[in-house]
């Protein structure tokens, strides 16, 4: 911290307990903490998936790639990595949000990152049920 | 002092005058050496933070395979041009070493591996596999496409 010398002086004007009140655990965070740990279990083999897809696709040409997306199942799949992967990614960045970022730039940058990803994974999932339609 | 929190890291010493609380220095730079629990930490973060980048790549992919022929030869275009490929080659290892991490804190969710012994032997399991994984990949791929 730069105020190493500096006597801090406190302007808020109330008791300790006062203040401490009511800042323990926000009571929230269980539900998040789940979701999480359920996208990372349901993530591992859906990439797996995703990986075997980008090779099996790099050799064909485009009208072959809209071929196998098309297929029931891959379209399935498909449409689930984009939800759960949009869905974790949302969730680890507002964890990196939420420990590097202060109050007051916070709010704005969650606005941002939330808005981007929602887009971003709405034009996704848009592109994957039309090549599943 | 801007809030609340601010405040709270605000304290009288025995003789009553105000004192800032001690706080602990962040992990990584010149308070503490680097450890491969911190230096592991942060890599999974980094990974995935980059992973967020990588999906706009995927994502132009996936978009251009909708619209059109030309669009689509130009996203193919890219990722063999030597940036896509450099690009392709890192996202690639941030996937693997991210994957693992999260298998790592999944097992540490279950109660399991928490002693230094373990964390320290998955920790260095985490990196050799992420480099030996993401060659077996590339390799394959090389061979695969030609």
């Amino acid at each position: 911290m730069s105020g190493k010398t500096e006597t801090p002086r406190v302007a808020v004007m109330r008791s300790y307990l006062g203040r401490a009140r009511g800042l323990g655990a926000a009571g929230t965070g269980v539900e998040h903490w789940w979701a999480q740990r359920v996208g990372t279990v349901a993530l591992l083999p859906l990439t797996a998936w995703f990986v075997f897809t980008v090779l099996h696709l790099a050799p064909m040409d485009r009208a072959a790639a809209l071929n196998f997306l098309h297929a029931p199942w891959n379209a399935t799949l498909l449409v689930a990595f984009i939800l759960v992967t949009f869905h974790h990614m949302q969730l680890g960045l507002q964890v990196v949000i939420e420990d590097y970022l202060q109050a007051g730039t916070r709010t704005m940058a969650m606005l941002v990152m939330r808005g981007t990803i929602g887009l971003v994974g709405l034009a996704c999932l848009l592109a994957a049920l039309r090549l599943a339609i | 002092m801007r809030d609340v929190r601010d405040a709270l890291l605000v304290g009288r010493n025995s003789e009553g005058r105000l004192v800032r609380r001690p706080m602990s220095p962040f992990m990584i730079p010149k308070d503490y050496r680097p450890q491969l629990t911190s230096v592991l930490s942060i890599s999974n973060r980094i990974s995935g933070v980059a992973l967020c980048a990588g999906v706009l790549l995927a994502a132009w992919w996936l978009l251009a395979l909708t619209v059109g022929d030309a669009e689509f030869a130009e996203v193919r275009r890219f990722t063999v041009s030597p940036v896509g490929l450099i690009l392709l080659f890192g996202w690639t290892l941030a996937l693997v070493y991210h994957t693992l991490g999260g298998l790592r804190h999944l097992m540490w969710d279950t109660g399991h591996g928490f002693d230094l012994p373990s964390v320290h032997r998955t920790g260095w399991a985490a990196v050799g596999l992420s480099l030996g994984l993401t060659a077996t990949l590339w390799v394959g791929a090389i061979w695969w496409l030609g």
